[in-house]
């Protein structure tokens, strides 16, 4: 079967149009610019925190926004947090460490180890003893030590990878769960650039299917390691992305049809929600939270880390 | 033909006429996967033969 735009053999389709690599490469890097530019995600005096597992998500970020950046001259580099997952996290940073010196971009690790004194491998069981699931009690550090190594490294934005998948499982577990809140904190530009202490994270991936990132990556030939985090089939996250991609497979287009949809709802939400967390700092880091305790600090006493 | 299927990480032997009909045969979603005959990625639905040496990518991957 043959591109719809050249005679190149194609390798995508989308609804009735169909895609060679090169064709591809190109739908795929003007979606992601024209996400940054309808967003507004970065501006010329942003500095950019790439938030990097090595993954092909991240991967496929990392590439995209090299090109973009480079053509506004805008400084980047990539950030990662080795969470402490053996047989996963050492592979895929390896994996990163090695893209990165491939097309010379500066990288920094901050690792569990480092920051709370522990690895998730050592506290996932205590925190499933105590009703919280590793994907729970990783998030919350990861996101911490993201934000914290941003703002020191001097970043004004940190780039998550996030995709479309990413965006409607979160978007279908909040709603599952009834903390629409939770979804008034979405979108592809979350937080408030002027609260200090948070780096406002942006997701330039925001449109793009799992597929397309993987495909993506392929086709760019990156060394990517595709395996799993062995935690994910603990997560409610899990069920949500099966139910999804088999909504998808029935009826091309569900992923999609939720992010609109939602995107059309979100300043509703926004102004819903807008006031009813009062933002403030952490009485313990100082870090911005929406309590007295930021979230990192209450899991760190619940687990009962000691922490430098 | 011979179908390596990365996230079991085996090859299995199971032949059918097209990406479509090989996914449903394994039983594999096809908005979960990439599909490789001989080193490229082609259509669910492009034709398949005997002799194709097959690599089912799963896309998704991470946490």
């Amino acid at each position: 079967m043959q591109c719809t735009k050249c005679d190149n053999h194609a390798v995508y389709r989308l609804s009735d149009q169909l895609y060679c690599k090169d064709h591809f490469c190109r739908y795929f890097e003007n979606k992601v610019y024209k996400t940054i530019k309808k967003f507004s995600l970065f501006r010329p005096d942003d500095k950019i925190a790439v938030a990097s597992s090595g993954g092909k998500d991240s991967l496929a970020l990392l590439y995209t926004v090299m090109l973009y950046t480079n053509k506004y001259n805008i400084p980047f580099f990539a950030l990662a947090v080795d969470e402490g997952i053996a047989g996963y996290r050492d592979s895929s940073l390896d994996d990163l460490k090695f893209f990165c010196s491939q097309f010379d971009i500066k990288y920094h690790i901050v690792s569990f180890q480092d920051k709370i004194n522990t690895t998730l491998d050592n506290i996932k069981d205590k925190g499933i003893s105590l009703n919280k699931k590793p994907c729970t009690v990783c998030g919350i550090f990861r996101r911490t030590l993201l934000n914290r190594a941003a703002r020191e490294l001097g970043a004004t934005k940190l780039a998550t990878g996030h995709n479309l998948d990413d965006e409607a499982q979160s978007l279908l577990m909040n709603t599952m769960k009834g903390n629409m809140s939770h979804n008034a904190a979405l979108g592809p530009v979350t937080g408030l650039s002027s609260t200090k202490g948070f780096v406002q994270r942006v997701k330039p991936l925001y449109f793009m299917l799992e597929k397309e990132t993987r495909l993506y990556a392929f086709i760019k030939n990156f060394k990517v390691d595709f395996n799993e985090c062995p935690n994910i089939s603990l997560s409610f996250r899990a069920g949500v992305r099966d139910i999804l991609n088999n909504m998808e497979s029935t009826s091309p287009g569900t992923k999609n049809g939720i992010v609109n949809s939602f995107l059309e709802i979100l300043p509703l939400l926004k102004e819903k929600y807008r006031n009813e967390k009062p933002f403030s700092f952490c009485e313990r880091c100082n870090d911005p939270c929406s309590g007295k305790i930021c979230n990192a600090c209450q899991m760190e006493d619940l687990l009962c880390l000691k922490v430098n | 033909m011979l179908v390596f299927i990365e996230k079991e990480n085996k090859t299995v032997e199971c032949n059918a006429s097209s990406g479509k009909e090989l996914l449903a045969k394994l039983n594999i979603n096809p908005s979960t996967v990439l599909l490789v005959k001989n080193s490229d990625v082609i259509l669910d639905e492009e034709p398949l033969s005997e002799t194709d040496q097959i690599k089912i990518l799963s896309v998704i991957s991470g946490g």
